[in-house]
């Protein structure tokens, strides 16, 4: 076996992997976080709740109704973005008319109470998901063992996140969207449903990040508070990114999980602060976010 | 971000009168908050006074950047942290007197707050929320992997309360409270005289209408710096305050969700008011005290508290009362 840098290659190749995953996860995140601030002009705090509701919900449809991983994995976007669209329709539309920043404070609270309400329903031990038979093991690349779960990870969320740029970018419902964001007033007036809109983005943003929570479950385990600490690197992930463009937070997301995941290879003390101190240089040179468009 | 603050009402001339009988009302409050709190030890329980005063305080600080510089800053455990780390260090570890450890703690948040504040202030509104809860989880990492400094989830324990400047015993919770007290009151005229001077109405001017003020001459950012460090060193003297009070300093002080708790405090007593943190600071340190054996059902409580009050209480319980008298509190 050869070395690089006195590092061997299954650890190197393991944790950039690893990397990877963590870099799908901020993706599908700080996407959803920016069409949902695209068009509400709120950050979703709730977002790491959701997250974690997400891997919640599928891991009740397996042990409450013998769901298998595959449903759940549609099935749980579904229900949690329908109590995203609740949120949404009672709470949030609410304060559409004040200051932007009542909305991260109202999302906080739901966060707070969400998270609140799991731990007290399941503790903070966490719950073990297994990984569906399917994608069990995985192949010998010679320089690495590849888990295929892991590998299935990263594939699905990228896909899922071009999906998302194409539905955004490329059709006619996205082309609204995007009017949407830029002047909805005006493209209310054109005839198009906003208020609909709206609700239907927030719901839709919900759904994303509950399919990261399910792409999590079976590596990570079920836990209450796996999306609180989440959320705050998303939020660094966001202003390094800037929330302009779609594949800007898709390019910066697994950017940044694979800079994390070398840095635990060659710098393990700096690893949970590294894309903080990412966030600050990005904010001495340009501080509106790389993708950012100047304000 | 107007519509965070509460002002008094203005109208042609009788705004000087109501100006002056604005002041008069804020000068009764002040004897009236200094009356009680020589007559609090006696009826209450003076390690919750000073456990409200510390909030209170750390509050304030808070209000002082959210009200007046129009900055919601979303990382403020880290300057309360720190501050209480490096006080309890300096206390225990190297035996300063607690006066000098109390100063320690805050120079070092202030210091911070120039670091994080320079950062923060390149961006704005919701971004600028997110960088400073960025920058203060990063202060947790550093106290969590730095054990030899922090005592990592053990935190700095059995801090000594040690002699004030040699001469007063602290040991005694009724002495010790009068220091806090003192502290306490210091630290919110010295807040008052900030939010009154021609330095607080540039700030305000800033606040309302930034484009506007730039073109008039004022530097907006480095006003903006300034309010942010005068905030976060306050935050520090709360904190610092704290770790001498409770004799311990943890991760806890540092953790985003103490953030959240000053938000709520100050959201429950009012937002950009003068005395809503106090009213708040004490709402949810005795509702926190009153609901501690219901473990992670203060978490749900906490959030409801938040969702209530942004839906239908947003100028708060100071904010209501000012709303009524018609004047600025």
């Amino acid at each position: 076996m050869f070395e690089l840098l006195g590092i061997p290659p299954q650890a190197l190749f393991g944790q950039v992997l690893l990397g990877l995953i963590n870099g799908s996860f901020y993706a599908i995140l700080s996407l959803g976080l920016a069409v949902i601030f695209g068009l509400l002009n709120i950050i979703n705090f709730t977002h790491g709740a959701q997250y974690m509701m997400g891997a919640f919900v599928a891991w009740m449809c397996l042990n409450y109704l013998g769901i298998n991983y595959w449903a759940a994995l549609l099935l749980a976007p579904i229900i949690v973005g329908a109590t995203g669209i609740a949120i949404e329709r009672l709470l949030i539309k609410r304060i559409a008319h004040v200051d932007h920043l009542y909305g991260l404070l109202l999302t906080f609270g739901l966060a707070l109470i969400i998270q609140g309400l799991f731990r007290n329903g399941y503790g903070s031990s966490g719950l073990a998901y297994q990984i569906p038979p399917e994608l069990r093991g995985g192949q010998n690349l010679g320089f690495m063992f590849l888990p295929n779960y892991r590998a299935w990870v990263v594939v699905a969320s990228l896909a899922v996140c071009l999906a998302t740029w194409f539905l955004i970018e490329k059709t006619r419902l996205g082309a609204y969207l995007r009017a949407a964001t830029e002047n909805p007033t005006l493209t209310q007036a054109f005839g198009i449903n906003v208020p609909l809109m709206v609700t239907l983005t927030y719901g839709f943003g919900v759904a994303l990040a509950a399919f990261a929570g399910v792409l999590a479950a079976p590596i990570y385990s079920v836990n209450p508070n796996m999306g609180a600490d989440l959320i705050i690197v998303v939020f660094a992930v966001v202003v390094i990114g800037g929330m302009g463009s779609i594949l800007g937070s898709i390019i910066t997301g697994f950017g940044l999980g694979l800079i994390e995941g070398l840095t635990k290879v060659f710098y393990p003390e700096a690893s949970a602060t590294v894309i903080f101190i990412i966030m600050v240089l990005v904010l001495l040179v340009k501080p509106q976010g790389l993708f950012g468009r100047a304000t | 971000m107007a519509d965070l603050s509460v002002e008094a009402p203005a109208g042609g001339l009788a705004l000087e009168e109501t100006n002056r009988s604005t002041e008069r009302l804020h000068k009764a409050i002040m004897i009236g908050i200094a009356l009680s709190l020589l007559v609090a030890p006696f009826v209450l329980y003076p390690v919750f006074v000073m456990k409200v005063l510390c909030f209170a305080l750390f509050a304030l600080a808070f209000n002082l950047l959210l009200g007046y510089g129009g900055l919601l800053s979303f990382g403020h455990a880290a300057y309360f942290g720190m501050a209480s780390y490096v006080s309890a260090y300096a206390a225990k570890i190297w035996g300063l007197d607690p006066a000098l450890a109390i100063v320690a703690g805050t120079l070092v948040a202030a210091l911070l707050g120039l670091v994080f504040g320079a950062l923060a202030i390149r961006r704005q509104g919701i971004y600028f929320a997110m960088i400073t809860l960025a920058l203060s989880q990063m202060v947790f990492f550093f106290s969590l992997q730095t054990p030899q400094f922090t005592g990592g989830e053990d935190g700095i324990q059995a801090v000594p309360r040690g002699k004030l400047l040699g001469l007063i015993d602290l040991a005694d919770d009724r002495t010790l409270y009068f220091v806090v007290a003192a502290i306490f009151m210091g630290g919110l005229l010295l807040i008052y005289r900030i939010i009154h001077s021609p330095f607080g109405q540039v700030c305000k001017a800033i606040r309302d209408n930034e484009p506007r003020a730039i073109s008039l001459g004022y530097r907006a950012n480095q006003y903006k710096l300034a309010v942010f460090v005068l905030s976060a060193g306050l935050a520090g003297l709360a904190g610092a305050t704290k770790a001498i009070v409770f004799q311990l300093a943890s991760l806890t002080d540092v953790h985003w969700s103490m953030s959240g708790e000053v938000v709520l405090m100050t959201l429950v007593g009012g937002l950009g008011t003068v005395f809503g943190p106090i009213v708040g600071a004490l709402v949810i340190v005795s509702m926190q005290n009153y609901l501690a054996g219901l473990g992670s059902w203060v978490l749900v409580v906490q959030g409801v508290i938040f969702v209530v009050c942004v839906l239908l209480f947003r100028e708060g319980i100071v904010g209501v009362i000012a709303k009524r008298i018609g004047k600025g509190l």
